[in-house]
């Protein structure tokens, strides 16, 4: 229990550090970075609770792939020099709205969780959680049985979403050669082959 | 103190959220940043799924997790080729000098 709350408190404290890190890097590319570290300290957070699957998908999802397309998308965009600009120069206007709207959220988080019980038959209305096999075998039998809906929705959305990045940043460029399946098959030898005398001693002249 | 208990783990995922937020509003950089604080919001909004799901014992809702996981990267993915274009168009991603829509 001493090293549950030992770990807890380790990687919390990195995840908080962090989370602030990424809102006032001074870099863009920074921020991406502290980013990956506030993945990686949470998902061993959920590791260590019990939700192994989920820590690793984490890892997996997060760190993998979503954070390295941030990662993609700021050294592409050469954003990096563009420093962040709210200690000095031109006051931000937005600032004090900003911490009205999150304290008082923040506020209102804590009152919620300070004010909250357990219901008392709480515990026994569990969907499934057998204590003798493991986390992913729970989410298994669940997730394809009882919320296979979800899981098909899940994947239609990913798939609009790729259908959706793809069109946006498709862009045709003028006097690039494409292979274009239709034109090869729709030619015929009447308008595609040539046939020429050939004169000795002179050749032809072959045009592109 | 030492028991770690369902409130730990909320009030983390609230002062995550909290910085989420603040990261919106505070932000003067480029929209870039503006989706990196929505992707803190989200980890805030797993952690007290999965903490609630882990505390009160049942699996529903690391399900849940998993769905609002595939937004994200659907959000991250679909944002990020917004930016990509804008950027092509208008040559700068600052918040400041996007304000196309006159708010």
């Amino acid at each position: 229990m001493i090293a549950h709350s030992i770990f807890f408190y380790f990687f919390s404290i990195i995840a908080i550090f962090s989370s602030l890190m990424v809102i006032t890097s001074r870099s863009t590319v920074n921020s991406v970075f502290f980013l990956i570290l506030d993945f990686i300290s949470v998902g061993c957070l959920f590791i260590m609770v019990g939700a192994e699957f989920l820590g690793m998908i984490i890892l997996i999802v997060y760190v993998g792939a979503v954070a390295v397309l941030f990662l993609f998308v700021v050294m592409m965009l050469n954003v990096s020099e563009q420093k962040q600009s709210w200690f000095i120069g031109k006051k931000s206007t937005h600032l004090p709205t900003g911490l009205i709207v999150s304290v008082l959220i923040f506020l209102e988080l804590l009152v919620v969780v300070g004010g909250w019980k357990y219901k008392d038959n709480l515990m026994s209305s569990s969907t499934l959680n057998v204590s003798n096999i493991s986390n992913t075998h729970q989410l298994g039998l669940v997730m394809y049985t009882e919320y296979i809906l979800y899981f098909q929705i899940a994947g239609i959305i990913l798939l609009l979403s790729m259908i959706g990045a793809i069109l946006l940043t498709f862009r045709e460029r003028p006097g690039v050669k494409k292979q274009s399946y239709l034109k090869q098959i729709s030619r015929n030898p009447s308008s595609s082959v040539e046939l020429k005398n050939v004169e000795s001693y002179k050749g032809v002249k072959v045009d592109d | 103190m030492i028991e770690i208990g369902l409130g730990h783990y909320l009030t983390l995922g609230a002062i995550i959220f909290f910085l989420g937020v603040m990261g919106i509003f505070l932000n003067r950089k480029n929209v870039i940043v503006i989706l990196m604080s929505i992707e803190l919001i989200l980890l805030a909004v797993n952690i007290n799924l999965i903490s609630f799901s882990i505390f009160s014992g049942d699996i529903v809702g690391q399900i849940f997790t998993m769905l609002t996981l595939t937004v994200a990267a659907a959000e991250a993915a679909i944002g990020l080729a917004i930016i990509v274009i804008y950027y092509r168009n208008k040559g700068s991603i600052r918040v400041e000098d996007i304000h196309g829509m006159k708010g």
